[in-house]
């Protein structure tokens, strides 16, 4: 049975959720419009600019390139949840003190993929920082500042360990 | 904007892929990485999509009897962590950095990039390059296809409608073995104004069997056989001077911008196969 609605049982930032949805709707527009959580944003709706990127079973991804139904089973954890668990507490403080935010459009999704890059352990050169934020798109503070904030905290976390 | 109202089904079985195959506008989802996009745009509207991705047995990337098999399920980020791609398929592990972005390549498919036939994409143009080959099954059963035969026009391929690619395959590299890759791009992971994957033997100082193929020339990967005999008898030069290439203008360049960088590649490309150990 072929179906355009599916149940589907997930887990969001460490609760269970069930739901039923729409084949076609896509994860970031199920988070945001049945879980309410609109920390993730919805750019350009093709893959490109990065603003809808959160994490599913560990690993980034687009959220508006995979679709809900594609969910079930999985964890996902979208930046209401980094932000809650203190798992990103540093690198948004880095952000605030070096203005690598203005509008914010862009910000949950560089700080996803911010975290993707520095919870590999290793110190990233400014240029493997530039080349792992490369499919995140801010349109108005610019990058370097995105760049000194990523990197001072990886290497204020080599300091701490 | 949103994709068109469609139907799911995650499939458990291949057979059962093949089966729904059958109905009328459906689609295989592999990563999903250029087909939801297109969803998303309302550039296709399918149907019925087809989940493959709970498939058993199609995520493998292994070396065996000189070759190096990658299942289509493999993602790219799996394949840029394979110790088996690193050594025994240099090219692809040089493509892969350039296609698109990590959180894109932790989804995105090996064999969906083959499938989905993007002229300007780096794999498609790597598995011409090395004279690789695809499987795929269908009703009738499983075949294999030649790289040269699978790409056959834009976002076209020799696939029946009702066959599902299940594997590729290209040639373990070898101690003699040479490969080059470049691309130009506006922004890294963009997809490439012009890019070229090359394969070649060692052959004392120079080279033999040459395969030059560029990507975001034409409507599919495209050979440069002139370039190629050029460039085995050493002479760049002359090689950049056969280049027989005819792309078209499109939204990122001429087509005369287009032929001129595809010469800068060339020479960038043919100094890493002319490196030893490349």
């Amino acid at each position: 049975m072929n179906s355009y609605a599916l149940d589907i049982a997930l887990t969001v930032n460490g609760e269970r959720v069930s739901k039923r949805v729409d084949a076609r709707k896509t994860l970031v527009d199920f988070l945001r419009d049945d879980l309410a959580l609109t920390g993730s944003h919805v750019g350009c709706e093709h893959g490109v600019c990065g603003a809808c990127t959160v994490r599913v079973d560990g690993e980034i991804i687009r959220g508006c390139l995979m679709l809900a139904a594609q969910c079930d089973g999985a964890t996902v954890d979208t930046i209401e949840g980094m932000s809650d668990s203190g798992e990103i507490a540093d690198l948004q403080a880095a952000f605030e003190q070096r203005n690598a935010l203005q509008c914010g459009y862009c910000t949950p999704g560089m700080l996803a993929a911010a975290q993707d890059l520095l919870k590999r352990g290793a110190v990233p050169s400014r240029d493997d920082i530039r080349e792992h934020l490369s499919g995140n798109y801010c349109r108005c503070t610019g990058y370097h500042a995105i760049v000194d904030a990523v990197e001072a905290v990886a290497q204020a976390r080599a300091k701490g360990r | 904007m949103k994709p068109a109202p469609f139907a799911y089904k995650k499939v458990r079985s291949l057979d059962e892929a093949v089966a729904l195959l059958g109905e009328k506008e459906a689609k295989v989802l592999a990563g999903g990485q250029s087909l939801i996009a297109t969803l998303n745009m309302r550039l296709s509207s399918p149907s019925l999509l087809i989940d493959i991705n709970g498939l058993d047995g199609l995520s493998g990337i292994s070396e065996k009897g000189g070759a190096v098999e990658v299942g289509a399920l493999a993602r790219h980020a799996q394949a840029e962590r394979s110790d088996v791609i690193a050594k025994h398929a240099p090219l692809i592990a040089r493509a892969l950095p350039h296609i698109g972005h990590p959180a894109i390549r932790n989804r995105g498919t090996l064999g969906g990039s083959i499938a989905f036939a993007d002229p300007a994409a780096e794999l498609p143009a790597c598995l011409l390059a090395l004279d690789g080959e695809v499987d795929a099954t269908g009703p009738k059963g499983k075949r294999t296809i030649k790289a040269q035969d699978f790409f056959r026009g834009l976002f076209e391929t020799a696939l029946a409608p009702q066959e599902v690619l299940t594997a590729i395959r290209v040639p373990a590299a070898d101690k003699g073995a040479r490969v080059g890759f470049a691309e130009l791009a506006r922004r890294h992971g963009d997809y490439a104004i012009v890019g070229l994957a090359a394969s070649a033997r060692a052959d004392g100082k120079g080279l033999s069997n040459v395969r030059l193929a560029y990507f975001g020339v034409g409507n599919t990967p495209v050979r440069a056989k002139k370039a190629e005999a050029a460039l085995a008898s050493g002479n760049i030069d002359a090689a950049v001077a056969a280049l027989d290439l005819d792309p078209n203008d499109d939204v990122q360049a001429t087509a005369r911008l287009k032929k001129h960088l595809a010469g800068v590649l060339l020479r960038r490309v043919a100094k890493q196969l002319l490196e030893a150990g490349s």
